[in-house]
């Protein structure tokens, strides 16, 4: 028999009271000023979904990350995917990747500015950077740990270097491409709320950097959830997305685990 | 038999005769006190494999018997010496050479269904659907896998794999079958299904088998000959046994036993 408490539903309302219950401690230690209260917190949404600018701002956000992500990958799996096969490039390009990677996004924004002016150009610049190399590490990884019995056997049953990279290689490295493509959303994120913060009318960030100037510690809390949350849906659905479609080269979406 | 038709057929086997000479495989040039030292994993290698026999090569482990057998294959380059199918001398992967891997799971596609796996190298060849389709059906029934050809590889159990693995190289109709040690990873009893499933696929097929092994049971259970391999390093091929048994072979047999214990007092020594 089951104790209601014990069951998983059960638990995750409970653990989402305890964390409620510390926020609202929190706030009544601290003061509205410090910490808003949960109450607080959704007052200050609906006032800002009412004069449309959370959902502006989210959307706007969303589609500078996305564009950035998505072309930042697509420039990055051919690349990984080259640096990874033909040996002479990769002893030229792997320590000059384990140097630029190191450099974080953020510190790339000022010049950034610079380059590509204060519009949308910049933002999209960061986030494509952000999002290359981790998915060109990543995929370089996957090329490398290609069982060389496949690639030999591709081989002996005839296939041409071209072909063993079109049907061994790249399917193969599909869980890597994957893996390197979804951590790749997360650090994009990160960019995208720095790069607002320091030049830009819309976004997020901008809204969290904004707050501070009329003390709005709850539109910064609104703006932090709102964060969490872009994060978690788009993480779930290409998760999802990935469990669905590529599950036949080894892409597992981490909900559909049961142990 | 006519003498034209002896001589068509003797020319055709001449055509998938492996012809090793003075084969040497090394690596790593060691200058110390005693001067140069070259590393031989095989040294000098002399056989001669005819056109649609079962060969074995069978050795203790790391005595070389892979790496040869992926010289043949034209995975690894040698170091010099002859290396010869027919006329044409080895220098990189062909066609006419089919490779049965022993782990399975790291050669076959995961991402393809048996039948896809089956048809890669007909699909790598552009040939038409239709066509790869009649060939996979063929070979899958050969293996014994009908019924199974939608499932993914990890599906299936060990020793289907292998079958896969077989219908995999054979629907290329390949010269040689080259396979290393492709049973080492059953279990015994999978292991002894395979062993009689490869003596009959090998009938009816009269492809040329080189197999590498350390089992001197499953040797003299599958080999025409058996060519035995020393301890490594530089080792070559210090014995070759012919083993006359007719098919498929009974291991309680006392001929059986007869060679089982004169290969074994030559590893003895």
């Amino acid at each position: 028999m089951t104790v209601w408490w014990k069951g998983k539903w059960a638990g995750l309302v409970l653990l989402w009271i305890v964390v409620l219950a510390a926020w609202q401690g929190g706030a009544l230690v601290y003061g509205p000023e410090v910490i808003p209260s949960p109450l607080q917190t959704i007052k200050g949404a609906i006032e800002l979904l009412k004069d449309g600018s959370l959902q502006k701002y989210i959307g706007v956000s969303f589609v500078r990350v996305l564009s950035g992500w998505t072309l930042g990958s697509l420039i990055a799996i051919p690349l990984g995917i080259i640096i990874g096969k033909v040996d002479a490039i990769r002893h030229f390009a792997e320590p000059l990747l384990n140097f630029i990677r190191f450099i974080p996004p953020i510190a790339f924004i000022t010049l950034f500015l610079v380059w590509f002016g204060i519009g949308e150009q910049s933002k999209i610049a960061l986030i494509l950077y952000a999002t290359l190399f981790i998915v060109m590490m990543n995929t370089l990884t996957g090329v490398l740990s290609v069982e060389e019995d496949k690639i030999r056997s591709a081989r002996s049953m005839g296939a041409s270097e071209w072909q063993i990279i079109i049907h061994v290689i790249v399917p193969a490295t599909a869980p890597y491409i994957f893996t390197g493509v979804r951590l790749a959303m997360g650090t994009s994120y990160m960019a995208i709320v720095g790069a607002e913060m320091i030049a830009a009318n819309e976004g997020v960030g901008f809204l969290i950097w904004n707050s501070r100037l009329f003390f709005r510690t709850d539109w910064i809390f609104v703006g932090l959830i709102s964060l969490g949350l872009m994060g978690f849906i788009t993480d779930r659905l290409f998760g999802w997305f990935g469990g669905k479609v590529l599950w036949r080269y080894g892409v597992v979406s981490s909900s559909t685990i049961k142990r | 038999m006519s003498l034209a038709l002896q001589n068509q057929k003797d020319s055709f086997e001449a055509n998938r005769t492996i012809t090793i000479q003075g084969l040497n495989k090394s690596y790593g040039e060691h200058s110390g006190a005693a001067g140069v030292h070259i590393h031989y994993i095989i040294k000098n290698v002399d056989l001669v494999i005819h056109g649609g026999e079962f060969f074995v090569l069978l050795g203790p482990s790391g005595c070389g018997k892979s790496t040869l057998l992926n010289m043949i294959a034209g995975f690894i380059s040698k170091t010099d010496g002859r290396l010869r199918i027919g006329d044409a001398e080895i220098d990189k992967p062909g066609r006419d050479r089919a490779v049965v891997f022993q782990q399975a799971d790291s050669s076959l596609f995961p991402w393809l269904t048996v039948r896809q796996n089956v048809e890669f190298g007909l699909k790598m060849k552009k040939v038409p659907k239709r066509e790869r389709r009649a060939i996979s059906d063929r070979y899958i029934d050969l293996v014994g896998l009908t019924g199974h050809e939608d499932k993914l590889p990890r599906a299936l159990s060990g020793g289907m794999k292998q079958r896969v693995q077989l219908a995999r190289v054979l629907a290329n109709d390949p010269e040689i079958l080259l396979m290393d040690e492709p049973f080492g990873a059953l279990d015994a009893m999978t292991r002894r299904t395979m062993q009689k499933e490869l003596v009959r696929i090998w009938s009816q097929t009269k492809k040329t088998v080189v197999f590498v092994t350390h089992d001197i049971q499953e040797a003299i259970l599958l080999g025409g000959r058996i060519g035995i391999m020393s301890q490594g390093p530089s080792s070559k091929i210090s014995h070759i046994y012919e083993i006359p048994l007719d098919y498929p072979r009974d291991v309680s047999a006392a001929e059986f036993y007869k060679y089982y214990k004169q290969i074994q007092a030559h590893f003895d020594e």
